[in-house]
């Protein structure tokens, strides 16, 4: 029977719950009127449900019979997603103004997608990590679909939809292996079932079941050789989605897959005393990355849609987070333990990301412009988009001052920590070379004449968002301290 | 019987919903292939569950449907609108995005 203690755990899942409903009622009695106030209704919505998740800020609590979390590693996700929800609701708000009557509907799924991003980051039993996972799969096929006149949003939405589909069959046979192999669905138990027995069977079929849920997890972080749907998704979808979709999907994939890799499996992922081999799976994540990261800035390098080109490079990103998930070890109390990397690289890249869809957005709604031959003489037209262009893009590639360059520090540390010295070297590589098309978009903006010098208007709330996401990569860039101490906190989970 | 026939099977009914996937063209049909993969998996979760004595496996199959039920409801949708814009649902003729 859930008393007021879980009813207050679980406040944040509830408040969106509430409004994603209110917001759907809202919207079909008041129709017309109302179409203005939904998204104020959505932000309200993410703005409690973040002062809930920080006023039950340092719970530490295990729910519903094990199947629910809610620990500080949730917690710091939750604060993504809120954040995350509040900056895209943002700028949507014109982007589909211009362009669908049927906007109602667009924030409740919205609102949906956010509360399922909450639900995988609190999982906790094999049971609850597949349907929470199915929930954000849905509802961001729908939201990928949403412009329904329009063939490249169609074809988006069945392309991704089709990818998913598969991968979560694939991942569900994994997590049925997992079931039968240890006769428990939740994570706890099925560690204490692995650490219980030294079956050399046993081993095999938990390497392979964890390789079969590393295909649906993958997808979500859009992992090669997962990947595939990825650019064509990201380019038909409507952009404040695509903008979604590049953050939300990836950030809780690794929310999942950290926990069932230190919670359910740690005997297997986290390293041993020296005489003891370099076990499998992190030598599968350490290859993938490798993939991952070469093949999303190889292909990037010759895009000429800006929405592919950062779909590639969020393909490249995901590479490099994997490097935390590869060289996690929690022993000692070293600042370089993998996870607080990832965790860093994660909201670093949630800011710097966003920041970089929100200047297309701006440049896509008052021109229509995706391509980046377009986007000559850039700084003649919206020389504040194109100075943030600067900004963001020196984050992504991991250049000081700013949060990107903090967040591959921690990374690429804990990788020399524990001697991955070739996948700390092949990331840095790899940052070379996504140099070369981050600044082919600024090339353009900076040194070509524009074809069409009338200056870009910008929308207020456009600004605004772009000028916070903007002032955070720069702030956390020089003062890292709280993001330092927030990832430290949410580390709790495994102590 | 033991649980091993009904997990055979099951890989079985897993490998021909995969290749009826990966082989056809059409949707509808790449979506039976998607359902006779779920089902796969339903069998060996009852499979395990009777194995093992334990009722958290049935209880996921049940699960499983009603998600299966969700994702026909999204998935039809999507080609329902896919159909209007191109009147082809074929995969291989929808193919604007590359690159």
């Amino acid at each position: 029977m859930p008393d007021a203690q879980t009813l207050t755990l679980i406040s944040p899942e509830l408040l969106l719950s509430i409004f994603g409903l209110l917001i759907l009622l809202v919207d079909v009695i008041w129709r017309e009127k109302s179409q203005s106030a939904l998204p104020w209704l959505a932000i309200l919505g993410f703005a409690l449900a973040l002062a809930a998740t920080l006023y039950i800020w340092g719970s530490n609590i295990s729910l519903f019979a094990g199947m629910y979390m809610v620990d500080m590693f949730s917690l710091f996700f939750k604060v993504v997603a809120s954040l995350a929800g509040i900056l895209i609701t943002l700028v949507s708000i014109d982007y589909l103004r211009q362009r669908t009557p049927y906007r109602g509907e667009f924030f409740a799924i919205f609102t949906f997608s956010i509360l399922a991003m909450m639900l995988v980051a609190s999982s906790a039993s094999l049971l609850m990590i597949y349907l929470s996972i199915e929930f954000l799969s849905y509802t961001s096929y729908l939201l990928t679909g949403f412009l329904r006149e329009d063939k490249k949003s169609n074809e988006a939405a069945i392309k991704y939809f089709l990818y998913g589909a598969v991968t979560s069959a694939v991942m569900l046979y994994g997590l049925s292996l997992l079931y039968g192999v240890t006769g428990s669905l939740n994570l706890t138990d099925i560690a204490a079932a692995f650490s219980a027995t030294v079956d050399s069977t046993v081993r095999m079929i938990a390497l392979v079941s964890t390789m079969l849920v590393l295909a649906g997890l993958g997808f979500k972080i859009s992992l090669v050789p997962f990947h595939q749907w990825a650019p064509d998704a990201y380019e038909g979808a409507p952009t404040p989605v695509t903008a979604f979709l590049s953050v939300g999907p990836k950030a809780v994939g690794f929310a999942a897959l950290l926990r069932v890799a230190l919670t359910a499996l740690p005997q297997w992922v986290l390293p041993a005393p020296p005489p003891a081999p370099v076990k499998e799976i992190p030598l599968v994540l350490a290859v993938v990355s490798i993939i991952t990261m070469t093949l999303g800035n190889l292909i990037a390098l010759r895009q000429t849609n800006v929405k592919r080109l950062l779909a590639y490079s969020s393909i490249a990103q995901a590479g490099y987070m994997l490097i935390g998930v590869v060289a996690v070890n929690l022993t000692g109390n070293s600042p370089f333990s993998g996870l607080n990397g990832i965790l860093i690289y994660l909201f670093a890249y949630l800011f710097t990301n966003l920041g970089a869809f929100i200047c297309v957005i701006a440049i896509e709604n008052a021109t229509g412009i995706v391509e980046i031959p377009e986007y000559a003489g850039l700084v003649k037209r919206a020389p504040l988009v194109a100075a943030l262009f600067v900004i963001f893009f020196l984050s992504l590639a991991g250049i000081p001052p700013t949060v990107g360059f903090i967040g591959k520090f921690f990374v690429f540390g804990a990788a020399l920590r524990e001697g991955w010295l070739y996948l700390a070297a092949i990331g840095v590589i790899n940052s070379v070379i996504s140099v070369f098309y981050y600044f082919a978009v600024v090339r353009q903006a900076f040194f070509e004449a524009p074809k069409d010098a009338t200056p870009i208007r910008l929308a207020p709330l456009v600004t605004l968002s772009l000028v916070v996401s903007a002032a955070l990569v720069l702030a956390f860039a020089i003062y890292p301290q709280p993001l330092l101490n927030l990832a430290a906190w949410s580390m709790g989970m495994v102590k | 019987m033991t649980v091993n026939h009904f997990v055979i099977l099951s890989a079985l009914l897993f490998g021909i919903g995969a290749l009826g996937v990966l082989v056809r063209r059409n949707p509808l049909i790449m979506f039976m292939g998607i359902e006779l993969m779920l089902n796969a998996v339903n069998l060996a979760f009852v499979a395990f569950s009777r194995f093992l004595q334990s009722l958290d496996g049935q209880v996921f199959v049940f699960l499983v449907l009603t998600v299966a039920a969700a994702e026909v409801a999204v998935g039809l949708a999507i080609i329902v609108a896919l159909f209007r814009t191109r009147a082809t649902v074929d995969v291989d003729e929808v193919s604007g995005l590359k690159g």
